[in-house]
């Protein structure tokens, strides 16, 4: 069974409650009665296996074999048992590793069917997914996608999964049911039905729907002078080995470079290089284009030169949240530019007013949801309109409605003539805003099986 | 990325030892050499480990790096108590508050010694202990709280993420535009920040170690068996040699001195 609906609607809540984690009496309010096999879900650990979003969090031991023996063990189940459980629930996601491999070593997607196979060898009658393929690369979603496949292919346990991108997961089930915040169930029946019926409704509200993709708007900027430029250039994160090396990119005012690639090809840490936030491991950055009055390498700026010149966008948006409301994140880089206050007050009211933060400006950015998370910290880096923006992953992981906006906002930015470079596995991303396209390979530190 | 957890492994003997036995093989030599202060039982003790560590199985780089530190510290506690330690019989130096006496050689001796005495053999038998064997042992063998042991593993996996963050977050700041702050002030905003994103990920974690049945009240069992057999009983018996030769030889020489006394 498929739970569609927009975000906010409570379909994480519910999945919670159906496995028996959200918590007891003083951690909120609840009415009416939920019971899975005649039981309350809590007092029936085990008959309900929940799978979450978030890879890391997830693994719980260090060896394969003991994170996947690790529920089993809380059951007591006995010793014989659970290594036949172990061995058997790893085949069925097709992990084929030595039973002690560490589990820090593994991929995104290894480790979602890790957390997949620890929750199949409880044998649980009820198996819950809540967005497991949200934060993953598309490899990563098609192997989760294809284990998920074969595990209730010869099982006949029911199984529930969230997901807001409904092509991933559509064939696999029968039954789809649409929530909505405040209205309860307003749709339940078959795909296609569903579909029929819910489609455009579902696709307004962000929900990824095939035959309604989001609109993209048409791109008239041309390419402007030179901002940023690397010749020869060798990348490594600090302290390690060198990932790329003889890089050559070119970067125009009003043109938008995806940089595309496997997982450990270096993606990120061009990113960061180019950004002037570590250094690389031969050859300069030079970005004259946009020093005005400053040197060439931007590595040398300082952090508050950097705001009006570069601004980058990081992969996780916590890790760039400063200040205790919406409003005071978005006016930290303005401040830091000693802007008036009536200037600051008048970029962060337009500034929100377009990426739909208004109504959250009182609230602590630590608690907005993924695509809220998402558009404050776009929002954060555009503030002290810098010519050119680098950002890691902007569209993972969000809903459509979320997609079309940033997406919206980018082709004006490049109107306007600013530049952007999008690190990226979104083909349609790539589709909708990319002039030019660096692909990396495979770098030699990637580990990957 | 590489954890502290990830798995300890080697062919020799001593990989596979009961971490509980190492644990205790070493409480045991280390209150026996701190019974005394006196550099025969500190000297005969060094010379039964360094004959045993020979054949212990850990390499000689790996061992070198990891001792450095305790060589310096027994180095540095031996330079200061033979400059400032308590002053008897001739002396050979004096310089302002500094005195090197018979009596303070005699000390550094025994305390440099001793550092090196327990520390050694400690971080033989560590580098070669696996948490998760240790978890094991603790919660089989010991019978300690498997929430506790359990809980305390699967925190110290955290541990190694926290390095990642904290580097993003050093990143992150600049490209804010807030990283030309004073640096304490930057260091504790950081700190915050940190341990906010720890907190959040530890109550993810908590939230999957109990879909998974952690902490249900059924009977526990463990996947893989913590035996406490003869290479764990061997282990703990050569630690008592070891700490009984010692203390015999010190008190045969004469210089047995309990807990420093005359």
């Amino acid at each position: 069974m498929l739970l569609l609906g927009a975000s906010g609607a409570g379909k994480s809540t519910l999945l919670q409650a159906l496995a028996g984690v959200l918590g007891g009496e003083d951690e909120g309010d609840s009415t009416g009665e939920l019971l899975v096999d005649g039981t309350r879900p809590d007092r029936s650990r085990g008959r309900v296996g929940l799978v979450l979003q978030d890879p890391d969090s997830q693994v719980i031991l260090a060896r394969v074999c003991d994170d996947v023996a690790f529920g089993c063990e809380n059951l007591g189940v006995p010793r014989e048992e659970i290594w036949r459980r172990v061995r058997e629930s790893l085949d069925a996601v097709g992990l084929d590793l030595p039973l002690e491999f560490p589990t820090a070593l593994l991929s995104g997607g290894q480790k979602q069917r890790l957390a997949l196979a620890g929750v199949l060898a409880m044998r649980p009658g009820l198996l819950l997914l809540d967005e497991p393929t949200a934060n993953l690369d598309p490899s990563g979603v098609g192997e989760v996608r294809d284990a998920v496949g074969r595990v209730i292919e010869d099982r006949d346990s029911t199984f529930i999964v969230i997901e807001h991108r409904v092509e991933t997961w559509i064939d696999l089930v029968d039954r789809v049911i649409v929530l909505e915040a405040g209205a309860g169930i307003v749709a339940d029946g078959s795909p296609r039905e569903v579909l029929a019926g819910e489609g455009k409704r579902l696709a307004a509200s962000g929900v990824w729907v095939p035959r309604y993709p989001p609109s993209v708007p048409a791109r008239t900027s041309t390419p402007g002078s030179m901002l940023l430029q690397i010749h020869e250039l060798a990348i490594a994160r600090p302290g390690g080995q060198v990932i790329q090396d003889h890089l050559d990119v070119r970067i125009a005012a009003g043109t938008a470079l995806a940089v595309t690639g496997p997982n450990g090809s270096g993606k990120s840490t061009l990113g960061l290089t180019l950004g002037g936030l570590i250094p690389p491991a031969s050859g300069t950055v030079d970005a004259s284009g946009l020093a005005k009055g400053l040197g060439s390498d931007p590595l040398r700026w300082k952090s508050r030169e950097l705001v009006s010149r570069i601004g980058s966008v990081f992969q996780d948006p916590e890790h760039q949240f400063l200040a205790a409301t919406v409003r005071d994140e978005l006016a930290v880089g303005p401040r830091v530019l000693k802007l008036a206050g009536s200037e600051i007050d008048a970029r962060v009211d337009e500034l929100a007013q377009r990426l739909r933060l208004t109504e959250l400006l009182a609230v602590n950015p630590f608690t907005l949801s993924g695509g809220e998370k998402r558009r404050l910290s776009v929002a954060t880096a555009l503030i002290t309109r810098p010519p050119l923006l680098i950002m890691d992953e902007p569209t993972f992981g969000q809903d459509s409605r979320t997609w079309s906006e940033l997406v919206a906002l980018f082709a004006e930015l490049l109107d306007a003539g600013d530049a952007l470079v999008a690190i990226t596995h979104d083909a349609a991303f790539v589709d909708a805003i990319a002039d030019s396209e660096l692909t990396l390979s495979a770098g030699a530190e990637a580990v990957r099986r | 990325m590489t954890s502290i957890l990830t798995p300890a492994r080697g062919g020799q003997p001593i990989f596979r030892v009961n971490p509980v036995a190492k644990l205790a093989t070493t409480l045991i030599v280390g209150v026996a050499l701190l019974l005394s202060l006196d550099w025969v039982s500190a000297v005969v003790a060094l010379g039964c480990e360094l004959v045993l560590l020979f054949w212990a199985g850990v390499s000689a780089r790996r061992f070198g790096i990891r001792a450095l530190p305790i060589l310096v510290a027994a180095v540095l506690a031996g330079v200061t108590i033979a400059l400032y330690g308590r002053a008897s019989g001739a002396t050979h130096f004096a310089f302002l508050f500094a005195r090197v006496t018979d009596g303070s050689l005699d000390l550094a001796a025994a305390t440099a010694l001793r550092i090196l005495a327990i520390g050694l053999p400690a971080l033989v038998l560590f580098l070669t202990v696996d948490p998760t064997d240790l978890a094991d042992g603790l919660g089989q063998v010991l019978h300690l709280p498997a929430r506790f042991v359990i809980g305390a593993l699967a925190a110290l996996r955290l541990t190694g993420l926290f390095l990642d963050d904290w580097r993003s977050l050093e990143l992150a700041r600049r490209a804010r535009g807030t990283a030309d702050r004073g640096r304490v002030r930057r260091f504790a905003g950081q700190a915050f920040a940190l341990l906010v994103l720890s907190i959040r990920r530890g109550s993810k974690l908590a939230t999957a170690m109990e879909a998974r049945g952690f902490g249900a009240s059924t009977h526990r069992t463990w996947a893989r068996e913590s035996r406490f057999g003869w290479p764990e009983t061997l282990l703990v018996l050569i630690g008592l040699t070891v700490a009984a030769a010692a203390i015999t030889a010190a008190i045969l020489a004469g210089t047995w001195r309990f807990l420093g006394g005359q």
